[in-house]
């Protein structure tokens, strides 16, 4: 069936992908984040990312609010928790289908404009979303204090066929629980199909337009296409996987708080979208993995692990070394990301992947680098 | 002869074009006849690039219309234009740098198979084995099939012109407007696109030709309008305009005869 087939080159990408997603728990032990609410963050962000790419890598629309459709889907967990059930799956549909129509809106109105404005267009309604989440629209979100699971939930599905349990309950799967690492694997299974229909994209004609849009969108329509619909449809497709990504950080945690909406959230994405390569399947995979690391682990490094770390060097220098690196951990982080992206930006504009297909061009010399669609620049 | 008996597929029909105080194009008429190669020729600023612009759809006219094959272009969308079969080759190639020569002639396929929009995620480009046989057969005639794996942006300025053209030909546009197909090529390849330009004749496209070069006007053309100061001062076959004396005075300022030029 087409709709379940793959190049030969793609299948094995894919299968290289799942072999590194299913095994995450074994290759992070030596990092120090094999704990499941860390990979949990890998596998969702993930999605986010890959479908944040969908825009701006192939289409070329740089969005700067896609965290909006993040919270969406949050919410839309969360109440799928509250009045229906605990169950995973009415949960991420809900959550992809209403993500979807918000961005349908947002992509409508945001798409009349392109180049900056856009990006500017995206970031309004997204903060405009952040401060109703904060103000008029407390009762769907509760505000402040965040959209949590209470006692007194309906839970009409669950309770029509078991008792109100004593404690607040987690979210399932057809009744086993997701939390921990069986949470872990359920986010890696979506995020594999989340990469599967990725490829699809990439790999169907619908792809290639919107790679000509991203290149020449006059040309385009000079050719014969409708370039807005084009753009909306890409727009929607990468909202709806914020809206999954949104749903899952809700499964793994049910509670939404309306900073996920936040515009630093949305300038993360871009962060890792750039960071791990624009335009290319696997990039923002690992941008985001990069960031959520450390974000999570490097930022808990403090002068004792360092003082260990350096241990084989010469005390007089070794106290040297450790008080100048200290400065890049623990609560400098961001100075340390912030560094490494402006050492891939103008030494890598491709990102991550560029370098990738530079070593991979040494070893193939005589064969010279396949460029790809790695142009960090939004639409004109 | 009645319109009919002649054919007429395009009809430019008393347009004008004003900027602002600047009258770039005064009551054009021009009429032209199916398989025929229609060359507009003019000095610099006669307005020539402002009439191909009105044709498809990139500057509306202040007044007056265009009609193709009994549709009116006027007010119509790009895309839709070029959904009627209009296709267009531009002064300054217009193409898609970021994708392979193949890429760049495949996509303007798809356009003329799926139509102005279509979302088909389930399949693959690669299993296009027919477009991308029609595309490499096109990359053939004009020269550029060794080229077809080079990034598009690679290409020199007369490759692009060439893969322009291909991206064109793919479409079996009805009628296909040429922008100075040949600025900025070597003698050589103007032969070359001579030639491909005479071989598509052939196959019955009608064609709008806006050219400098006189050898490939008179190669090409069926007929010649000759625009001036935005207005069309002299029309008729190829041997009656070179022989106009008042086209020499507007186009060589009296200085030359046009066949100096040719």
């Amino acid at each position: 069936m087409a709709l379940f087939q793959l190049s030969r080159r793609d299948a094995l990408i894919f299968a290289l992908f799942a072999l590194v997603v299913i095994t995450m728990p074994v290759w992070t032990a030596p990092f120090g984040a094999n704990y499941p609410g860390l990979m949990q963050k890998f596998a969702i962000y993930a999605i986010f990312a890959i479908g944040f790419n969908i825009l701006f890598g192939l289409t070329g629309y740089l969005s700067f609010g896609h965290a909006a459709f993040l919270g969406v889907g949050s919410y839309t967990a969360v109440w799928s928790f509250k009045l229906l059930t605990m169950d995973a799956l009415p949960a991420l549909l809900l959550a992809v289908l209403i993500s979807g129509l918000f961005a349908l809106v947002i992509g409508f109105l945001s798409l009349r404009r392109s180049g900056i404005y856009f990006s500017i267009l995206t970031l309004a309604f997204a903060q405009m979303s952040y401060n109703l989440a904060y103000s008029v629209l407390t009762p769907i979100t509760n505000g402040e204090t965040s959209l949590q699971l209470t006692l007194q939930d309906p839970r009409l599905i669950d309770l029509a066929f078991t008792t109100r349990g004593a404690g607040l309950p987690t979210a399932s799967l057809f009744g086993v629980t997701l939390s921990g690492l069986s949470g872990f694997y359920f986010c890696a299974v979506v995020l594999l199909i989340a990469f599967f229909f990725a490829q699809k994209v990439f790999a169907s004609p619908f792809g290639m337009m919107l790679r000509g849009i991203k290149s020449n969108q006059m040309r385009m329509s000079y050719t014969g296409f409708n370039t807005r619909p084009y753009a909306l449809t890409a727009f929607v497709i990468s909202g709806m996987y914020a809206g999954l990504a949104g749903a899952l950080l809700a499964v793994t945690d049910p509670l939404a708080g309306a900073e996920r909406m936040q515009w630093t959230a949305s300038g993360e994405v871009v962060l890792m979208t750039i960071l791990g390569g624009v335009g290319t399947l696997i990039g923002p995979v690992i941008g985001a993995w990069l960031i959520k690391y450390f974000e999570n682990i490097f930022s808990s490094f403090n002068e004792g692990i360092l003082s260990r770390f350096f241990d084989f060097i010469p005390a007089p220098l070794h106290d040297t070394i450790v008080a100048i690196s200290s400065k890049f951990v623990g609560e400098g982080w961001q100075l340390t990301l912030g560094l490494l992206f402006v050492l891939v930006v103008v030494f890598l504009p491709g990102g991550i992947m560029e370098g990738v297909r530079r070593i991979g061009a040494l070893f193939r010399r005589g064969t010279p680098p396949k460029a790809g669609a790695i142009r960090v620049q939004p639409a004109e | 002869m009645t319109t009919t008996e002649r054919n007429v597929v395009l009809h430019v029909d008393d347009v004008s074009k004003n900027f602002g105080g600047l009258h770039a194009l005064s009551d054009i008429d021009l009429e032209v006849e199916q398989g025929k190669t229609h060359a507009i020729i003019g000095p610099n600023g006669a307005g020539k690039s402002t009439l191909l612009n009105v044709i498809i759809g990139r500057l509306a006219p202040t007044s007056g219309a265009v009609v193709f094959d009994g549709q009116v272009l006027t007010g119509k969308k790009p895309h839709q234009i070029n959904q009627l079969g209009v296709a267009r080759v531009f002064q300054t190639p217009e193409i898609f740098p970021d994708l392979t020569v193949l890429q760049n002639v495949m996509v303007p396929a798809f356009a003329k198979r799926d139509g102005a929009f279509r979302v088909n995620v389930l399949r693959s480009v690669d299993r296009e084995a027919a477009l991308r046989d029609e595309a490499e057969a096109i990359l053939e005639d004009v020269g550029l099939a060794d080229r077809r794996l080079s990034h598009a942006g690679a290409l020199s300025r007369g490759d692009k012109r060439r893969m322009e053209l291909a991206m064109c030909l793919i479409q079996h546009p009805r009628l296909l407007l040429l922008d100075e197909p040949t600025a900025g090529m070597s003698r050589h390849d103007t032969n070359t696109t001579i030639d491909l330009l005479q071989k598509i004749k052939a196959r019955g496209m009608t064609k709008v030709i806006i050219e400098h070069d006189m050898h490939v006007v008179f190669s090409l053309a069926d007929k010649i309008s000759v625009l001036s100061g935005g207005r069309i001062i002299a029309e008729g076959l190829p041997d009656e305009v070179r022989g106009n004396i008042k086209v020499q005075e507007a186009y060589l300022g009296g200085a030359h005869r046009v066949e100096a030029v040719h």
